[in-house]
């Protein structure tokens, strides 16, 4: 139990002001673009970022923020019609997507790609707020300088036959990643190997929660 | 390693299979079906890929099970009780 408590305490000071910061960033339309700055210092950070505690206790902290958020519209909408348990679960689904791309602080495209379609859905009047979101910085991510150490490939080489079903499948791929449906071979592959990381780190984030919640519940938790 | 990446000329300049590869070793090693193997059990890139997918469909059912949950648990908490004070306590 305590750890548990201790997995979902809000992180240090700093993360809690950013977290401010971030949220007057996010409500306006050029959020998409204001990340910017920040992504060119990525690509130093390995892979092990979302494996990090810190990195889940800040997600953690921005998830229940998030869920606080949809609990009151959610009263508040009870009042002329209460929404469906379908629409809540999406209504928190999406809080959590959202979450997790503001976790990732705007420096892949499949962040990007979440806060600009929460952007679009708000604004839906309005023109497309980006052009160009293009921003051509990131994403490599994963350069291969960082990994200066050779490493030995676990996958087999390509060969003339291959070639056709690896790139159907990358497609597959590309379309499970948001933002991600027409991206480059190698884009995709980055971009997944991120996702995929801060999936499980969401995962793990938020059945603690469910966890720490259902502790509370009327029901003693099962042994 | 610039300009062997920069997106815009990506879609023009054939990025090399020895990148590909190199890429999806790196995927492997994030998927538990077949981290778990001994490397120099050699795995082809499209199986790779298709293990990818269906991980990542499988973390997608998850966040939707446990929004769904979430929700369920967020629902039943009443503004005064203990686990209302824990979630503020928490956003301190």
């Amino acid at each position: 139990m305590a750890s548990l408590i201790s997995d979902t305490e809000p992180p240090t000071t700093s993360t809690t002001t950013d977290l401010v910061r971030r949220k007057k960033k996010r409500s306006s339309v050029s959020s998409a673009a204001s990340s910017r700055t920040s992504a060119a210092s990525v690509s130093c950070e390995s892979h092990t970022r979302w494996r990090s505690e810190k990195q889940q206790r800040i997600y953690s902290a921005k998830l229940i923020q998030a869920l606080q958020q949809v609990r009151l519209n959610n009263s508040s909408a009870e009042a002329t019609s209460s929404p469906t348990a379908q629409k809540r679960g999406r209504a928190v689904r999406e809080a959590a997507d959202r979450a997790l791309a503001v976790s990732a602080r705007g420096r892949t495209l499949w962040s990007r790609a979440i806060l600009a379609n929460r952007i679009k859905l708000k604004f839906r009047k309005q023109k497309r707020p980006r052009a160009t979101t293009a921003i051509p910085v990131t994403t490599t991510v994963v350069s291969s300088s960082n990994r200066s150490r050779k490493r030995r490939v676990s996958v087999l080489r390509l060969n003339k036959k291959s070639i056709p079903s690896v790139n159907r499948k990358v497609r597959v791929l590309g379309r499970l990643v948001p933002g991600c449906g027409k991206q480059s071979v190698p884009v995709i592959l980055e971009e997944a190997t991120d996702y995929i990381q801060a999936l499980e780190m969401q995962v793990r984030a938020m059945n603690s929660l469910a966890q720490l919640l259902s502790s509370y519940g009327s029901a003693p938790p099962p042994i | 390693m610039s300009n062997r990446r920069s997106r815009q000329s990506s879609s023009a300049s054939r990025i090399s299979d020895d990148q590909i590869i190199d890429l999806v070793s790196k995927l492997r090693q994030f998927l538990p079906e077949i981290r778990e193997r001994r490397r120099s059990d050699k795995v082809s890139a499209t199986k790779v890929l298709q293990e990818t997918c269906n991980y990542i469909r499988r973390l997608h059912r998850e966040v939707d099970n446990l929004s769904d949950r979430l929700s369920q648990l967020l629902e039943s908490v009443d503004e005064d009780s203990p686990e209302a004070a824990v979630i503020r306590s928490l956003l301190m």
